[in-house]
């Protein structure tokens, strides 16, 4: 795992260091990043601005979590990233893709939002073709990666299944299934276990955590639980919101493997701790500002 | 990945549903033998109160009638179907293909909904006269008059389900890059099929009324004429289990539409949609 991670003057320290600590990161000459997030803001029409000047660069291979509390435009960074109702200002960068002509890298992205989102008039297979459908692959050539997303999730002997038959955790393993099946660079979760029963999460998260030890994919996870993002990150942006902005940047280093053991380490009260701190900062913070 | 498969009932258990033929048996008989009640009532009555048949006969001289003046009905019964499902026809490619249309965009929505809905307030009868007038045949006449009726409980369904796809759905779709066309194909049909199979069932009720309407209005006379001109030739000639009799076609013609079109929506929304599922609580 650490072979994975960047080095950075900040991640070293292992102490929270406040906004923007991008622009202190020394720019990396081997690997370039994977995204780029400049001075990004984002205005509704209604006038309200869900976020305001957010810069954050992702390596390729981190582990990232956007932590704060609702309305901190966490969701809304996501979906800039994915670009789903682009941003109102700054911009979003690729370096280490090639970029298609709405601005995107092409089927670099894939995005499982807080719900499963599936078709419920497709069974999981249906489901899972829908991205390489739209690529235009015939249902013959998708049948070998489609069979394939959905071993990783284990739902093969759900495949001719349709959503409805399918509990709320099988319906989020289709959703990450359709996400993988491109088999993407980066994977964009919004929030998306917060709708399941604890059992099913935690299962959920080592299943993720496996996924991307496995493939090296990139990973921004969207989530208000503190000890979900101790658990799976290596990196946590606390926002605060009101504006929704970058409040903190945490690297979570740890020597332990994660698993049923971290979970009740002192490492991981730990680090639960520090996190737990930082998102109270960003809450007195906002608070204060008012 | 891990995963005990018990989570969930699988597709099989969930599609052998046990109780479904007893429950269709129930179905049926219940509904039969309420008919069969009144009926006998209905017979007994008549028997009993010496009502004569030209007021109210009975369920045997109707059954008579229903035999015996097969040969004058059942050419104006296929007139009535023709015109009835070929109206529901073009209402359902005019009402989907308009509904696709009005929804491509906000301007169009907001210059020509208010059009359909005129139409739809304005009482077909109403604008019979007209039809009939400007219509090139009774027939054709007959045709509008009924596709008029059906056309919006269609329209307004349809752009009810365009509209209301999961907008999740959409950014995935707009997320992969998918064309307006594959949006429309892959997403916004499937999932606006609930709506539209509302839409069929009550447009398919609404013809079958409008086609009966639109001939009393037409006054249309003669050999090529619906049920609607048997139902007043029969009461004219105070021939009444003929009229009984051409009610009881008209009526399982309705019947017969309604479980089409009932079997339609059963078929294709059955594996995947809540109105289709039965729940045990």
């Amino acid at each position: 795992m650490s072979a994975r991670r960047t080095a950075t003057a900040s991640m070293k320290s292992q102490s929270m260091s406040l906004a923007e600590p991008q622009a202190a990161r020394p720019t990396e000459a081997r690997k370039r990043p994977l995204v780029v997030m400049q001075s990004v803001s984002k205005v509704f029409f209604s006038g309200t601005t869900a976020l305001s000047d957010m810069s954050l660069t992702v390596e390729s291979g981190e582990f990232v979590s956007l932590l704060g509390p609702s309305g901190c435009g966490k969701s809304t960074a996501l979906r800039i990233i994915a670009g789903l109702g682009g941003a109102s200002s700054g911009s979003i960068d690729w370096p280490s893709s090639r970029i298609n002509a709405r601005g995107l890298p092409e089927g670099d992205i894939g995005f499982v939002f807080q719900e499963p989102t599936l078709m419920p008039w497709k069974t999981a297979f249906g489901n899972v073709y829908l991205p390489l459908r739209l690529r235009g692959v015939s249902k013959a050539a998708a049948r070998a990666p489609i069979m394939e997303a959905l071993e990783t999730v284990g739902l093969t002997d759900f495949a001719d299944a349709y959503p409805r038959e399918l509990s709320g955790g099988m319906k989020m393993r289709v959703s990450i299934a359709r996400a993988l099946v491109t088999k993407p660079k980066l994977l964009l979760m919004d929030e998306p276990f917060a709708a399941l029963d604890e059992i099913s999460r935690q299962k959920l998260n080592d299943d993720v955590l496996r996924l991307w030890k496995t493939t090296g994919i990139t990973v921004i996870f969207v989530t208000h639980s503190v000890f979900e993002s101790a658990y799976l990150s290596n990196r946590i942006v606390v926002m605060k919101s009101r504006p929704g902005r970058v409040h903190a940047d945490l690297p979570l280093i740890t020597s332990l493997e994660r698993d049923a053991h971290y979970r009740t380490s002192e490492e991981y009260r730990q680090a639960c701790e520090t996190v737990s701190r930082a998102l109270i900062g960003a809450i007195n913070a906002a608070k204060d500002e008012q | 990945m891990s995963l005990e498969p018990t989570i969930a009932p699988s597709p099989q258990q969930l599609r052998a549903s046990r109780a479904g033929y007893r429950d269709l048996a129930l179905r049926i008989t219940v509904p039969l033998l309420v008919i069969a009640a009144l009926v006998l009532i209905w017979y007994a009555y008549v028997r009993l109160s010496g009502i004569p048949p030209y007021i109210l006969p009975g369920p045997v001289a109707v059954a008579n009638a229903f035999v015996t003046d097969w040969g004058t009905l059942a050419p104006a019964l296929w007139v009535t179907t023709k015109i009835t499902l070929i109206s529901l026809l073009l209402a359902l490619v005019g009402g989907c293909g308009f509904a696709i249309f009005l929804v491509q965009s906000r301007w169009i929505e907001l210059a020509f909904y208010p059009l359909a809905v005129i139409l739809q307030v304005t009482p077909v009868v109403a604008i019979s006269p007209l039809i009939l007038i400007y219509a090139p045949s009774t027939q054709s006449a007959l045709l509008i008059c009924a596709f008029l009726v059906a056309f919006f409980p269609i329209l307004s369904n349809m752009v009810q389900g365009l509209k209301s796809v999961d907008h999740n759905l959409i950014n995935l779709y707009e997320l992969y890059g998918a064309s307006r066309w594959q949006t429309l194909l892959y997403l916004k049909l499937p999932a606006a099929q609930p709506y539209f199979m509302t839409g069929l069932r009550i447009g398919g009720g609404l013809a079958l009324i409008a086609a009966v309407v639109a001939e009393f209005a037409a006054g249309s006379a003669g050999a090529g004429s619906g049920l609607a001109f048997r139902l007043l030739e029969a009461q004219y000639r105070m021939n009444i289990p003929r009229l009984f009799a051409a009610l009881l076609m008209l009526s399982l013609l309705g019947v017969a539409i309604f479980a089409i079109t009932s079997f339609i929506a059963w078929a294709s929304l059955h594996r995947w949609h809540e109105s289709s599922l039965k729940r045990e609580n």
